[in-house]
Parts: structure tokens; C-alpha cells; sequence
């Protein structure tokens, strides 16, 4: 249930909102629950032709020849679509924001470069027709050596994937192969704490696996123009990049979506208009290009596998004075979306904790996979699991609690980021502080009564020198206690230390009883470090 | 080849044409032109295309056309009566049990089969009811607090 802390920041808002916190009914609803919203393959047209494409089987390979003569005098078979057919046979999405260079073909030409790569289109009376036209057709490969490892990839002689990008890696502003920040000196200050830990971190690429297929319907208008009614997540963007594959000017397409049957970033792609929209002008008839469920899975672009290493310099109170973090991004065969994935991961490190000295390369990666492409903080989401996964091990290796080792870490207002920006409105300690009071896990009164307001900006650097001085004469770095070693499953449990562990400290207060009611909403003797109600003292934050 | 069929549709009679193999999902999308029934997999594992044949819950995606001839079929465009939405429908909306709305013809389907034979479900008889329609969206809890409401509506019992 939505719960508004509103003694937490009070100032922050005015309390008068009308709509935010008000059940209001969504204008699409009754369509849903009635079957009548308008999905892209709701709309009925006579006549409708169906595309289907015939796929690579090898996760690389040089096609020597491909004879498509049986497929061409099939039953209902009207036309066959060929690479050379297409306009503009070479494209990124991201082209249009001038971000990257063309690097993926409609349909391959000579190499395919993962499983599932389109290489040719078969329009037929029927999907059925269509799918039988395809099984005729033969293609004759060279297979060719491959690479699904993101490391693997970047080793001398490695194959190599694309060949827009040779290296196997995307290239930022034409002469970068990776993403930097540094900030401080990780190097020497991880040379010099009391503990480093250094662990590795690993994501599996993720299918959005929507209700909906992937599809779209392309029908000729009467006026020249061409309407395409489509499950994508981005309109525009989908018309301008079907368009300049089409090379034809934009306003020749009327795009009608906006009822997406769940994305979650897997219609950002345009995987499906272009050829859809080439077959309907090639033909002059409607077409639709839908994707089988196995089509959704082997070539609609996942979340990509991203693998991350991160290694923390930690002072004994619990301080982390420095953060190393390689990150590698499994883009695929193609860039669509993971160049910019990068960039946010870049953006995002170190979380959202204060630590004085900050490293990170961050490399977009190309592997003989299925191209991956946005989902749900794409570029973020895997780091944050890598990221405070660390932080339970940093917890135990110290022998804090972990909600408090967040706390005395967390981002304060006034604090520089590693990106040279100053922390503003931070809330993190706020938000761990109700987290632990709603599970009835005791903190301790010190870190109960901190806030995001105090002991932020200078302070902290000082406190940062003070760490330091009092670390231990020898600079040998000390590896983590046996608890959490490499080889141990990612699970952390979330031990409390015992009472002889370093550092000592207070016997937490006892727990409230398991059966005790829910506290109030904005409880009056909140224990929390905000100011309550702070608007009318005029402390108004930004 | 095509073989003509015949059966009941929401109680109205419906005579068509099917070639041998075709499925009754895109019969009724295809050629009836009922399109409140939804495709999700094409292969029998999501539960999104859920109708119900002589009132029980079926996946139309794998079910023959043809061996429909003679039976009642019931899907979501036939839920409510005139203007007046299903119970299940309301509580649908009340509930926001759904998101991107592609899951919810085939949820209702399969949640009407249930309160049609049992009007008074426990919530795991409702979470057995729709454990083969998959949610992408996850919105499970909603639709599950949806069904028990519509038990317990008056309309229910009218209808």
C-alpha cells in the first residue's frame, strides 16, 4: 500500500497535491478489461499479406550462396525480399541522435553474425504459405569462428564481430574504446586500507518476453503514404528510423500505436516496421510482420549480460576510502541500445555512496550474441546488484550492520560526487532508516538519528583524511576476513556480528514484538535526523 | 481445402470456414473477427488467448477449429450485458488488475470459469484458477484481490 512519509522532508512539497496519492482511474482501462483496446493486430484488413523471415542458424558464418528458386514458385508466395532490395541496409538506432556509426544490416549480406539474423523475407498469401516458403529455401554457409564472451573478446586474436567496430568494442567519439571516471586516486589509496575487498560480479542477458510479439502492420494509403500500425514503445523514433531505411521523407508514414501489450524495452528496436513497411511498398498491398514467440526470444533483443568487478579499499570503522570498478557490457553482434548503457553505468558509479577516490572503465563489448537493447535501467540495474552486494560484503568484512554500513556511507547533502557534482536532496539514509523500521530491524540510536543534511561536503572529506590517518602503519593491503571469500555463493547472509566483533559496540535495542501494530503514518516522536515540518521555518530546499 | 463449421459464439450462432489444422484462436480473430481474444505464444504456455468451450477454460491457440463444430464458446467481448460491465470487470478496474492490458481477456476467462462453478473461492482456489495465464506486467496480486472482490460483489450474485 502507498504510504507518504510526509515527516520526512516536509519541506520538500507543499502537502496541497490533488492527484499524487488519489486512486484515479486510467483512461485505457475499460478497453482492457472490456477486449476492445486497440492493439496493432486488431486492425482488420482485406487481403492482408504476411512477411516472414528466413534466420541464420550459426551464431556465425559467411554465406556462400543462397537459392531461393523453390521458395519463389512455393503456393502463395508473392514476393521474396533480398538484401539488395533494401534502400538503406545499414543502420544504429541511435544514428538518428548522431551517436554512433551504422553498423547493422536489415537483412545480412555476407556474414551473419549471431543465431536468428535476418537474411532474407518471404511475403505470402498466408503465415502458414510464407513459413513453408521459408523451409525451402537454401543457404550454404562457412562457418566461422565465434565469441560469447565478453573477455574472451577483448584478447588478442579474438574473432572479430563487427566490422564497423573490429576491435569488438563500441567507440565513444570516434576514438574511445571505453568509458572512463576517475576521481582521486584508487590505486594508491586501495594500497593503503585496512581492507580490500574484490569480487566479481555477473548478469545473464534478460528476454522482456512480452504478452505481445513484437509486430507491425503496414498498409498503402490512398494518398501515397503508408500507414503502419505497430506494438513499438516509440513512435517517432521507430518512424524516423523506418524511414531512413526506407529512404523515403518521414511524412510519407502515418505510425498508429501507443497500445503496447508490455515492453518493458523490448519495442524500442523498430525490429519489425522497416521491412514490414519495404514489403508493403515493394508489394502495394497490406502487410504484417509479426514475431513468433521462438522469434521473440532468439532475435528480439534482450537486457544485455553485463560483467562487473568491483574492488573496495575499507577502513576498519566502516569507511570505504576508495572503489575500482571494470564493468563489461555484452552488446552483441550490434550496438542498438548498449552504447548507451555504458554511459549510464558511468553516470551511476560508485551508487550512491561518498567515497573520496573513484575508478571506472566501463567497455560496450560486441560477442557473437543476439544484439541487446534497453530494459527497465538498463545500464544500472546490473551495477546496483553488483554494487550493494559489495556493500553486504564490505558490511561483514568490518563487522557492521549492513543497513548501517549503507548509512555511514550514503551520499550527503554537500558531498562532491565522484562525477564533480555536489549531492543535492539526497535521502538515501532516510529511506534506509524507515526500511529498517518497518522491518523491525534494530539500528543503532547514532545511525537512527543521522541525516542526509548533516555532515555532508567538507566534513566528510576531513573525515576521509582522518580515516586514513589512522590506518595501520603497514600498508600492506589486508585481504577480507574468510568469511566472505571469492569462492562463496553471491548469497550474503545478513548476520548479525557477534558481541566480540571488531569494532565493539551497543547491544541493539531489542526488536518491537512481531505482532505489534504497524506504526502511524508520521509517527509524533519521530526518532529521524530531518527536521519535521522544517516549511515553516523557512529551510525550504531546493 | 476448407471444411464449414458451425458453433456458438457469446450465444449468437456463428458459421464459418476453416482450412484443416487451423486453431480456433485465429478462427475467431481471423475470420469471425472477435479480436478481444489475444495471441501470446501460439503454443499452448502463456494463457493469454483463454476461452471458454462449454464453459470450460481453453486454450484457443491449441485447440482445432473444427473440432469446435457444435460447441458453446464464450470469450471476453461477450462478458457483459449490454452496457453493464461483468463483476469481474468492475473489479478488474477497481482493482487495477491490469497494466498493459494484453494478459486481461485471458485472466477474465479463466477467472469467470472458476466463479461460475465456485462463487465462493478461497484465494488459493484463485491463484490455482489463473496459474496458466502469465502476467509480464506482474500485477498478480491485483488481479488475484480482483477475483475475490467480484465473489463478494452483490453483482455477482445477480448475475
Amino acid at each position: 500500500m502507498l504510504e507518504f512519509r510526509k515527516d520526512i522532508f516536509a519541506d520538500e512539497r507543499d502537502d496541497n497535491l490533488k492527484e499524487v496519492g488519489q486512486p484515479t482511474q486510467r483512461q485505457d482501462m475499460l478497453g482492457h478489461v472490456t477486449g476492445t483496446s486497440p492493439y496493432y493486430d486488431d486492425h482488420r484488413f482485406a487481403n492482408l499479406l504476411h512477411l516472414k523471415i528466413l534466420r541464420s542458424p550459426h551464431a556465425h558464418a559467411r554465406i556462400r550462396s543462397i537459392d531461393d528458386s523453390a521458395a519463389a514458385r512455393a503456393p502463395g508466395v508473392k514476393r521474396i525480399i533480398r538484401a539488395a532490395d533494401v534502400p538503406v541496409n545499414l543502420n544504429t538506432l541511435l544514428s538518428l541522435i548522431q551517436f554512433g556509426k551504422d553498423d547493422e544490416p536489415s537483412l545480412a549480406t555476407d556474414i551473419v553474425r549471431y543465431k536468428g539474423e535476418p537474411i532474407l523475407g518471404i511475403v505470402a498469401t498466408s503465415e502458414r504459405a510464407a513459413l513453408e516458403a521459408v523451409a525451402l529455401v537454401r543457404v550454404s554457409y562457412d562457418q566461422l569462428p565465434a565469441v560469447f564472451d565478453v573477455e574472451e573478446a577483448l584478447k588478442p586474436g579474438a574473432p572479430s564481430v563487427n566490422p564497423t567496430y573490429p576491435k569488438n568494442t563500441f567507440e565513444y567519439y570516434n576514438k574511445y574504446d571505453h568509458q572512463k571516471l576517475r576521481y582521486g586516486d584508487a590505486d594508491a589509496a586501495i594500497a593503503q586500507p585496512d581492507i580490500v575487498i574484490d569480487e566479481r560480479y555477473q548478469m545473464s542477458p534478460i528476454e522482456h518476453a512480452p504478452t505481445e510479439t513484437n509486430g507491425s502492420i503496414t498498409v498503402p494509403d490512398t494518398n501515397g503514404r503508408y500507414i503502419v500500425y505497430t506494438s513499438t514503445q516509440a513512435l517517432f523514433f521507430s518512424l524516423d528510423t523506418s524511414a531512413k531505411i526506407n529512404a523515403i521523407q518521414s511524412n510519407q508514414l502515418h505510425f498508429i500505436g501507443g497500445t503496447v501489450g508490455g515492453g518493458f524495452g523490448g519495442k524500442v528496436d523498430t525490429l519489425t516496421e522497416p521491412l514490414c513497411i519495404l514489403a508493403a511498398r515493394l508489394i502495394g498491398a497490406p502487410v504484417r510482420y509479426r514475431f513468433s514467440r521462438h522469434e521473440e526470444m532468439q532475435f528480439g533483443s534482450p537486457r544485455g549480460g553485463e560483467r562487473i568487478y568491483v574492488k573496495d579499499g575499507v577502513m576498519k570503522n566502516g569507511r570505504i576510502i576508495a572503489r575500482k570498478v571494470r564493468a563489461y557490457f555484452d552488446s552483441g553482434a550490434y550496438t542498438r541500445l548498449s552504447s548507451y548503457a555504458v554511459v549510464k553505468c558511468a553516470a551511476h558509479i560508485p551508487g550512491p555512496y561518498t567515497i573520496p577516490n573513484v575508478h571506472g572503465d566501463i567497455f560496450c563489448v560486441f560477442t557473437n550474441r543476439t544484439p541487446a537493447t534497453a530494459m527497465r535501467g538498463f545500464g544500472v540495474t546490473a551495477l546496483d546488484f553488483a554494487l550493494e552486494c559489495q556493500m553486504d560484503r564490505g558490511a561483514t568484512a568490518v563487522g557492521m550492520d549492513p543497513i548501517e554500513y549503507r548509512i555511514l556511507n550514503a551520499y550527503r547533502d554537500g558531498d562532491m560526487k565522484a562525477h564533480r557534482r555536489e549531492a543535492k536532496n539526497c535521502a538515501l539514509i532516510e529511506c534506509a532508516q524507515v526500511a529498517a523500521e518497518k522491518a523491525n530491524w534494530p539500528l543503532r540510536d547514532e545511525f537512527r538519528k543521522m541525516s542526509s543534511r548533516q555532515g555532508g561536503g567538507a566534513a566528510a572529506h576531513a573525515g576521509a583524511a582522518a580515516d586514513r590517518s589512522r590506518a595501520p602503519a603497514s600498508a600492506a593491503p589486508v585481504r577480507a576476513p574468510a568469511t566472505t571469500p571469492t569462492s562463496t555463493p553471491q548469497r550474503v547472509a545478513y548476520e548479525r556480528p557477534a558481541p566480540s566483533a571488531p569494532p565493539p559496540r551497543p547491544a541493539p535495542p531489542a526488536p518491537p514484538p512481531r505482532n505489534a501494530p504497524p506504526p502511524p503514518a508520521a509517527p509524533a516522536g519521530s526518532t529521524h535526523g530531518a527536521p519535521r515540518f522544517s516549511s515553516v521555518f523557512g529551510t525550504r530546499r531546493r | 481445402m476448407k471444411t464449414p463449421i458451425q458453433f456458438r459464439l457469446n450465444g449468437e450462432g456463428v458459421a464459418t470456414f476453416v482450412e484443416g489444422g487451423a486453431n480456433l484462436l485465429d478462427t475467431l480473430r481471423e475470420s469471425v473477427g472477435d479480436t478481444s481474444v489475444k495471441g501470446g505464444c501460439w503454443q499452448g504456455t502463456c494463457g493469454t488467448c483463454t476461452v471458454l468451450i462449454d464453459g470450460m477454460p481453453r486454450l484457443s491457440c491449441v485447440t482445432l477449429a473444427e473440432g469446435c463444430a457444435g460447441r458453446s464458446i464464450e470469450s471476453v467481448a461477450g462478458l457483459r450485458r449490454g452496457a453493464e460491465l461483468h463483476p469481474l470487470q468492475s473489479a478488474f478496474m477497481e482493482r487495477f488488475a491490469a497494466q498493459c492490458g494484453y494478459c486481461t481477456p485471458g485472466m477474465l476467462m479463466a477467472a469467470k470459469a472458476l466463479l461460475d462453478k465456485n462463487p465462493n473461492p478461497t484465494r488459493e482456489n484463485v491463484v490455482d484458477a489463473i496459474c496458466g495465464n502469465i502476467c509480464r506486467c506482474t500485477g498478480y496480486e491485483p488481479i488475484i484481490n480482483a477475483v475475490l472482490d467480484a465473489a463478494r460483489s452483490d453483482g455477482l450474485r445477480r448475475a
